[in-house]
């Protein structure tokens, strides 16, 4: 149904070096490949070529002058829709910023284009990010390449599926609750979220400040490790990144993982995962034992409140953050004969349903008389969901969990419901809440053919411990265990 | 049902946001359906608990990793410039203003 992605970082690399193709005719192929296939998928809401070719031919000009080349050189890159470039029209998938241009380069982009890369375009997602399925979108949903039928998970659905589909060799998401790790696992494509603080955010419009982060998705380890050197690293435009040093996890990676510590934690096993998921994960966990990982069982007691803390925290944030919204300065503006008047009707018009509940929920959490009863008590509860992370790392390297609790659900199973929606989030918003590290890494499929993904959360600033897992793991064969 | 068609009307004031009077009612029942899921945070008790405030990472013993405390960058001005890119953005300037329906009656 779908061609298989053919282009990795190192093969990109490897053509160019031998002439076997340039930069300009490997962003045409891609450019070819996305016309055609794009239409069905959606995975791309608005596309750069101006921008790629002349950075592709900056790339083909160092080539003919025998110039060094950087990590990414000619690497057709695509980015969620909710992240910065200049003069490039970004939505965030919502209607209110239908025609908003940025006037600069989010941190995450610059540092991709000075690696070599080439932005093909901008990718579908659900509105402001809010969404486990991509049907939030005003642009209509992205559908999943490996089944049409399912959604692609969300809210980085279009980045994932444009990498599962080989329209981009790797592509930029972010997770604020598990929306680059579930879409990875839908799509059965490696997906990393860094710990809080790893990458800048600059440029990043924001949904929820305590919990959003950029991350990659790739087709292997190795890119995905290349991606993640290239834009981690402190950035002085961001004063939530951190100055902690960044390792060369391309080496780190290969590392043996022999005598590694594997936490299991029973918590992520009991009702509500499906039996099919459950088996290939547990095959996933006894392959790493195989490989001479040491399995502990562990206790992580507060999971079960990860959803109801998430959904207090990330909706009070982000009644804040999209308070900015309002007709004045940028995007869409509805008259009004008063400003209150216009507020309200661009606000009506602009954002969508679910971007509405969100707002209104984070609203009534936040406002007087149930502050304390919601968002203080959900802070605290939060405290605890992140004690539970550390005194696990006191035993352990990494945990092992299953990323979803079952496979890709259909296109509409879940929208009618909102509650539903948001319990497909249940293992991924924990390691959101605590800000540690979690990687997706496919785990064999369902036998209806749909990717299951497993999920190794790290320690703060760890992932190269979880990247060298996951290599492990794929060297094994356990992508397709 | 812990949230009335009041509460409902009120929180969406706060938030400036109208509704239509149709999605009142979905709006209620879908807020009061996540409300009370959400209820299970009560059954914790967390009197002697710290809210998590920030980010910042901490063992079960407290020690931060080297570089994770926040840094902050000299307190100097520097060239910004983009008043004209950000202006071309906006729905209605009158430049360098943004305009906006009267807000003071006399």
């Amino acid at each position: 149904m779908t061609a298989a992605p053919t282009w990795t970082i190192t093969s990109v690399r490897d053509a160019l070096l031998a002439k076997k193709t340039s930069a300009h005719e490997l962003v045409k192929d891609f450019y070819d490949q996305i016309e055609r296939r794009n239409p069905e998928l959606n995975a791309f809401l608005a596309l750069c070529p101006e921008r790629a070719y002349a950075q592709a031919g900056r790339v083909d000009a160092a080539i003919t002058k025998g110039q060094p080349l950087p990590p990414l050189a000619g690497v057709p890159v695509a980015v969620k829709d909710v992240i910065s470039a200049q003069g490039v029209r970004t939505t965030c998938g919502s209607k209110i910023l239908e025609n908003y241009t940025p006037p600069y380069d989010a941190t995450a982009i610059e540092r991709l284009e000075k690696a070599g890369a080439v932005v093909l375009g901008k990718t579908n997602c659900d509105e402001f990010a809010m969404g486990s399925s991509n049907e939030n979108s005003a642009y209509g949903p992205v559908r999943n390449p490996v089944a049409l039928d399912r959604v692609p998970g969300g809210s980085s659905g279009g980045s994932a599926a444009a990498v599962a589909a080989g329209l981009a060799v790797v592509a930029l998401g972010t997770d604020t609750g598990g929306s680059i790790r579930q879409p990875g696992a839908y799509c059965g494509i490696p997906a990393l979220m860094p710990t809080y603080g790893r990458v800048s955010r600059y440029g990043l419009i924001a949904f929820a400040s305590s919990l959003d982060r950029i991350g990659p998705f790739a087709t292997n380890i190795s890119d995905t490790a290349t991606v993640i050197s290239v834009t981690a690293g402190y950035d002085s435009n961001d004063s939530t990144s951190a100055a902690v040093a960044v390792p060369d996890y391309l080496a780190e990676i290969e590392k043996p993982v022999l005598g590694l510590r594997i936490g299991v934690p029973e918590d992520y096993f009991g009702a509500g995962l499906d039996p099919e998921v459950k088996t290939k994960v547990q095959a996933g966990i006894s392959l790493l034992e195989k490989l001479g990982c040491k399995r502990v069982p562990l206790k992580m007691p507060h999971t079960d409140y990860a959803i109801a803390t998430y959904y207090i925290v990330a909706t009070a944030e982000a009644s804040s953050n999209l308070a900015r919204y309002d007709g004045v300065r940028y995007g869409l503006r509805v008259q009004g004969n008063t400003l209150m008047e216009m507020y309200r009707k661009t606000r009506e018009r602009g954002f969508g349903p679910e971007v509405k509940r969100r707002i209104m929920l984070g609203t009534y959490a936040l406002s007087s008389g149930y502050y304390d009863a919601y968002y203080l008590r959900a802070q605290k509860v939060r405290s605890l969901i992140a004690r539970d992370f550390a005194s696990a790392f006191e035993k352990v390297d990494a945990i092992v969990t299953p990323t979803t609790p079952t496979a890709a659900f259909k296109l509409g199973e879940k929208t009618a419901d909102p509650l539903q929606m948001y319990l497909a989030d249940i293992y991924t918003v924990t390691g959101s809440l605590a800000g540690v590290p979690g990687i997706s890494v496919p785990c064999g499929k369902t036998a209806t053919g749909l990717p299951i993904g497993m999920q190794i959360f790290g320690s703060h600033f760890d992932e190269a411990r979880i990247l060298q897992l996951a290599r492990a793991f794929e060297k094994a064969g356990g992508f397709s265990i | 049902m812990k949230i009335s068609r009041e509460d409902v009307l009120g929180v969406a004031q706060l938030a400036h946001l109208e509704l239509a009077p149709e999605e009142v009612e979905t709006y209620r029942a879908q807020l009061d359906e996540i409300l009370a899921y959400i209820g299970k945070l009560q059954e914790l008790d967390v009197a002697s608990v710290e809210p998590m405030t920030q980010m910042l990472p901490r063992t079960a013993g407290g020690a931060t990793p080297a570089g994770a405390e926040p840094e902050l960058r000299d307190d100097v001005l520097l060239p910004c410039n983009v008043g004209e890119a950000v202006l071309a953005e906006a729905p209605d300037a009158a430049r360098p203003f943004f305009r906006v329906p009267k807000v003071i009656e006399r």
